[in-house]
């Protein structure tokens, strides 16, 4: 009978209150065949992940920093050496001082981090209307729901309704908070880039596409985590298990 | 106490050497070996040992994430994430430290809930009980200003919110808030003193928890009767009997850890402290880690200004109200073995303080949920009854329980009453 109403109390405030946190006002898709990454066994696709690096490259970097990265961390989304080399060597870095004490131009090499749009704050500012692009390291990690927040987001710009008055510069988008977002819609059209495994490059696979590699950028040891916990946590079962018919035994004999 | 240890022989004339001269593995025979035990534990008990392996857990993972830190507003959230990238098993090392906050409160949380339920409180438990809240109270310290190492926008505005509530103290308010930022916002300062304070006081819980636990030996355990052993038929020497019991809890506690560690690592954090400090961006939505949104609830809930009648000289703002009710909240702990002077300890035998007490920690609960909401309309409505009922509980219904509450027989003994259950 106690158990009973202790129960009922527990159960009825569980479902009264559903998910503690903050729930999202905005609108969330998750693209068809969901995300191959998510769910205990998820991994990474490989092939997603290189072509939502060419989206970044191509059309995020022109506005949006990724200061966590360095080229040779590419390497684990299946590019080889030579590859990186040459994806770095498109970007000039300053280096120095040279034993002249004079500061001197030299292509990037893997050590270095990914090439930064604007030299600071203030500057990508400027070139945005006021707005701030926000470095995209983390981004999936920073908000809720993060790859179908970035996904609905990439998709979400449509015409704003007849009775929403728009602030100048300011773009509708049906997923960010408040739905004026100063972003213009990055992936407006399809063939934005050309993919080389043959993959069309419709606005929605770009979107996945980047969503991935940007999920990857801010979790680059997910494969490696997974893995490990599937082993500590057999491991850990097993010795449960062993202690549990220890003392089940030992229990036993006492009386 | 040296004086009257007589050395006990333990079979290996390098131990006896050592034993003779620091009889440590007599104190480690005689407090753990065959400390006699109450044999009717549930499971309940094992949460005990397993806040002692998440303390030990935390100190280990905290250390090499000491190694690998910088105190630095401008380095800071850099290295974090460095660590997570580039350090070997970084961010195995740094989920485990992560979320083994979250599972130590857990852990800590049950234990306290086991005591509210069986009574373990009492006389002669009373000072076991205190040095427990204590406990509480070290970690909150710790686990808040831990927090805020990482420096994303939570541990900033974090911090910045919960400091600020001292400046509530009426005329040094604002002299004390200053002196603990060591400036005049959460800054750099703020940054380093929190860390050597973060790396400081995991060990004086350490300390605090050795007292804890001599003072459990002096007493023994309580058990789910809440009835003294009376006999060697009631206890069962703790090792191996518990040892192997409580190393059992401790694995399946280690497996809910280790999904959290390996598969949900972020479940338990808040997105925004992904992002980097920033003092110009105040979050939508400030709330603090899950295990302090209770209080939390209970800080926000005192909304108005009382005020001297017919004058506008307030006498208790709404913040300060809410800081006193929220420390309240926890001296209400304290001083709980005087307001529960009942004789029975458990709550099976005190079949209203049971319905109390499921109460209770519903009321907890909710004020949980309530903490993880914005405070505006209905939620701080229920805030306040639950605030209410918070402390309706230990200052009217626990008096009036022990006045008119009839408790139940006691079984005769502890091993009587085993046998009475089995036949
Ligand atoms: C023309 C410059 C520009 C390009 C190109 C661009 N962005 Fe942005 N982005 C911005 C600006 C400016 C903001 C800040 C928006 C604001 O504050 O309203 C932003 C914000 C964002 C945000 C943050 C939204 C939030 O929740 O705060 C994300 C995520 C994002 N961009 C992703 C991308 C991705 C992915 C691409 C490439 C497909 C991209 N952006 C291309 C300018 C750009
Ligand atoms: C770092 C945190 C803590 C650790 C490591 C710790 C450890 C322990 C251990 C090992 C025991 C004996 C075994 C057991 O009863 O499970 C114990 C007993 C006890 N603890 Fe704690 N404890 C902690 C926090 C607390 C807190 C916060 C409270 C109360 C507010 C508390 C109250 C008690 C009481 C009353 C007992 C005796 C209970 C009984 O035997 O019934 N403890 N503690």
């Amino acid at each position: 009978m106690n158990r009973f109403f202790a129960a009922l109390t527990l159960a009825t405030i569980l479902l009264a209150f559903p998910a503690g946190a903050n729930e999202a006002e905005s609108q969330l898709r998750t693209p068809q065949g969901g995300w191959p990454q998510s769910g205990i066994f998820g991994t990474y696709d490989r092939g997603a992940l290189q072509r939502g690096f060419l989206v970044y490259k191509q059309v995020c970097a022109a506005c949006h920093s990724m200061n966590l990265l360095s080229f040779r961390n590419l390497a684990s989304i299946g590019y080889n050496e030579d590859e990186v080399k040459a994806i770095a060597s498109e970007y000039t870095v300053t280096d120095g001082p040279n034993d002249e004490g004079a500061m001197f131009e030299r292509p990037a090499m893997p050590s270095d981090r990914f090439h930064a749009p604007f030299p600071n704050e203030k500057a990508a500012r400027a070139a945005n209307n006021g707005a701030y692009p926000p470095d995209l390291s983390l981004i999936v990690k920073a908000r809720l729901n993060g790859e179908d927040y970035l996904y609905s987001i990439l998709t979400g710009y449509t015409a704003a309704p007849e009775d929403m008055k728009m602030m100048p510069g300011m773009n509708y988008n049906d997923t960010y908070p408040g739905h004026q977002i100063a972003m213009p819609s990055p992936l407006s059209g399809d063939d934005l880039v050309s993919y080389s495994d043959g993959t069309k490059a419709t606005k929605e696979q770009m979107a996945k596409d980047v969503t991935q590699f940007l999920a990857w950028a801010a979790e680059p040891h997910m494969e490696d985590r997974k893995r490990m916990g599937a082993r500590a946590i057999i491991f850990l079962l097993v010795m449960a298990g062993i202690f549990y018919a220890a003392k089940r035994s030992l229990w036993r004999d006492l009386h | 106490m040296a004086g009257n240890t007589t050395p006990t022989d333990f079979g290996n004339p390098v131990i006896n050497w050592i034993d003779k001269r620091l009889p440590v593995f007599t104190m480690m025979q005689k407090e753990y070996g065959v400390f006699p035990t109450p044999r009717n534990f549930n499971y309940l008990w094992n949460f005990g040992a397993i806040a002692m392996v998440m303390l030990m857990v935390m100190i280990a993972s905290g250390l090499v994430l000491a190694m690998h830190y910088t105190a630095d507003t401008k380095l800071s959230f850099n290295v974090v994430e460095r660590i997570m990238r580039d350090v070997d098993y970084g961010w195995l090392v740094r989920y485990i430290h992560m979320n083994g906050a979250s599972m130590f409160f857990i852990a800590v949380y049950v234990h306290i809930f086991r005591g509210l339920y069986y009574g373990s409180y009492k006389q002669p438990r009373e000072l076991l009980w205190i040095l427990g809240v204590l406990i509480l109270l070290l970690m909150m310290a710790t686990a808040f200003m831990g927090y805020v190492l990482p420096w994303g926008q939570m541990s900033f505005w974090g911090a910045t919110v919960i400091t600020n509530l001292f400046s509530a103290i009426p005329l040094i308010g604002d002299t004390i808030v200053t002196w603990l930022w060591g400036g005049f916002s959460v800054d750099n300062p703020t940054l380093t003193r929190f860390f050597a304070l973060h790396f400081l006081l995991p060990f004086v819980i350490l300390g605090v928890v050795f007292l804890h636990i001599a003072a459990l030996h002096v007493s023994g355990s309580n058990n789910p009767l809440g009835i003294e052993p009376k006999s060697d038929k009631d206890t069962v020497p703790f090792s191996p009997y518990y040892t192997v019991k409580d190393l059992f809890g401790v694995c399946v506690f280690l497996i809910i850890y280790a999904a959290f560690v390996f598969y949900a690592p972020n479940y338990m954090g808040h997105p925004d402290n992904y992002t980097p400090a920033n003092p110009m961006v105040t979050p939508p939505h400030i709330v603090p880690e899950w295990y302090f949104l209770p209080f939390y609830a209970i800080l926000r809930s005192f909304t108005i200004d009382i005020v001297i009648p017919f004058t506008d000289i307030i006498i208790i703002s709404s913040k300060l109200g809410g800081v006193l009710l929220m420390f309240g909240s926890i001296a209400m702990m304290f001083i709980l073995p005087w307001l529960d002077t009942s004789p029975v300890r458990s709550a099976r035998f005190r079949p209203l303080y049971q319905k109390f007490f499921w109460l209770h920690l519903a009321v907890c609960i909710t004020l949980g949920f309530m903490g993880a909401k914005p405070p505006e309309g209905i939620y701080t409505v229920i805030s306040q009854i639950c605030t209410f009922l918070y402390f309706a509980h230990y200052l009217i219904v626990l008096p009036l329980l022990n006045k008119y509450e009839k408790p139940l027989p006691l079984p005769p003994s502890i091993h009587e009453a085993i046998l009475a259950q089995k036949k």
